[in-house]
């Protein structure tokens, strides 16, 4: 396909390092609370991506956070979670984003219920993401539902997955990227990464398998900004590895340098994820810390970005 | 037997009204609940994920495991216990013919078999049917 579905899809097709960063959550009605975070991250990502009830808490949809990415000029990949809806509410959904102008989707499984704070609420997993994400690919490229009835106009947008290289079975992983490629996944972002060696010996097996030609995958990098919140991340948060090295070198840090700490380690992993093949971009995620992911960038060597979202048909 | 009102069989699966199926439902049920902690989806996939029940998992997840395995192989939503795609992994090594089907794609659960016997189901033929656009162009071209 010549034309690219997106500002990300042309710089994937181009070759670029690609830089996307996740929008933090609000839970406003005011549609201007999407508007500060966003701000800090103009110019300096390629996209951003719209999370879908994380770390199943309720917040503003991902739907209504994605158009307002657009019509605040940037380009938004809009994650989607089995979690929450059925097979009728998340084709719904795809179609409604596709035409309220959103050119990247993410679709994966979720967390589960358990891990927010409606516990008590009903998991549904009717589908799990690589059902998910073949029946995107249906509705794209088929043009219709899993019904098989005809959708009238299909949407257009680029289709990507997750993938987690740290959790067991770790063998596994490679393969099950496999199988979302399989699916219809077009790149891929990867779980937060402390760990380099076993993000190598993860791309070094999906080379091996032959799963790097076509599909980018993006590292993903954590900007800590405290002991605490490394220690957070490795304890509430389930498939997430931080090595001990990680937490003794921010430990060790007074408490007002630690952020500083937290920006210096992911800057050094943005590096290291560079000289990986098949890595052709990172992912980056903070907590409500937008400026220190733009430091990030900065300090990793990856400013000015390429292109504006105007490029794009 | 009149069919519950809310019983949400589809319509080609009669309930097991006859002596001989409810024979084989229970001595499904009984077997395999007790070996494999069965959950009676009624479209057994368990040779494809190394004898480990994939709707054991709490998310129903058909074609492997999610991204929250704890570090120690257990369950992020049951912590104690070891996830079941950890053990369909561990078990998908051992098994013979099948070692290599925890990669196919396997297609979206069709709930309205749940609590049916699988057996069953796979002898008239009736868990083999994905939905209609499942296959997409290449289905399309096999009703033609």
């Amino acid at each position: 396909m010549s034309t690219a579905r997106s500002h990300l899809h042309r710089l994937f097709m181009d070759g670029a390092f690609v830089v996307t960063a996740e929008l933090g959550t609000t839970d406003s009605a005011d549609p201007s609370s999407v508007g500060a975070m966003l701000e800090p991250l103009r110019s300096n990502v390629d996209a951003v991506n719209c999370t879908d009830n994380s770390a199943a808490h309720p917040h503003l949809s991902a739907l209504a956070a994605a158009r307002l990415v657009i019509e605040a000029g940037m380009e938004p990949i809009q994650q989607f979670a089995c979690r929450d809806r059925n097979r009728l509410a998340l084709q719904a959904d795809l179609l409604g984003a596709a035409a309220l102008g959103v050119r990247n989707v993410c679709l994966m499984t979720g967390d589960d219920v358990t891990a927010g704070d409606h516990k008590e609420a009903k998991p549904i997993y009717d589908l799990d993401s690589i059902h998910l994400l073949r029946i995107a690919r249906i509705m794209r490229d088929e043009g219709t539902y899993l019904s098989g009835r005809r959708l009238d106009v299909p949407p257009s947008f680029l289709i990507g997955a997750v993938e987690n290289p740290f959790a067991p079975p770790l063998e596994f992983r490679p393969m099950r990227l496999g199988k979302k490629i399989e699916a219809g996944a077009e790149f891929i972002q990867t779980q937060i990464c402390f760990n380099v060696p076993v993000m190598r010996l993860f791309m070094a097996r999906a080379g091996d398998l032959g799963l790097l030609d076509g599909v980018p995958i993006l590292g993903g990098v954590f900007v800590l900004r405290s002991a605490k919140a490394a220690r957070y991340l490795r304890d509430q948060v389930p498939g997430i590895d931080v090595p001990d090295a990680v937490m003794e070198r921010i430990g060790s840090m007074p408490a007002e340098r630690q952020a500083e700490e937290g920006i210096s380690i992911a800057v050094e992993i943005v590096e290291e994820l560079r000289g990986i093949p098949g890595i052709r971009g990172i992912h980056l995620m903070s907590i409500r810390n937008e400026e220190a992911i733009v430091r990030v960038v900065r300090e990793a060597g990856l400013l000015p970005r390429p292109g504006t979202t105007a490029d794009v048909r | 037997m009149a069919r519950s009102r809310l019983d949400r069989r589809p319509p080609g699966v009669p309930p097991p009204s006859g002596g001989l199926r409810r024979a084989i439902l229970a001595i499904e049920r009984v077997t395999k609940e007790a070996i494999w902690d069965c959950r009676m989806c009624g479209q057994c996939i368990l040779h494809s994920t190394g004898m480990s029940c994939p709707m054991r998992c709490p998310k129903n997840l058909r074609n492997g495991p999610c991204g929250g395995v704890l570090q120690d192989g257990n369950c992020e939503v049951l912590p104690d216990r070891p996830c079941v795609w950890v053990q369909a992994w561990r078990g998908s090594r051992m098994m013979p013919v099948w070692r290599d089907h925890l990669l196919h794609i396997q297609k979206p659960v069709d709930w309205r078999l749940q609590g049916t016997s699988s057996w069953e189901n796979l002898l008239m033929g009736r868990d083999g049917e994905a939905p209609a656009g499942w296959d997409g162009a290449r289905g399309e071209a096999r009703r033609a």
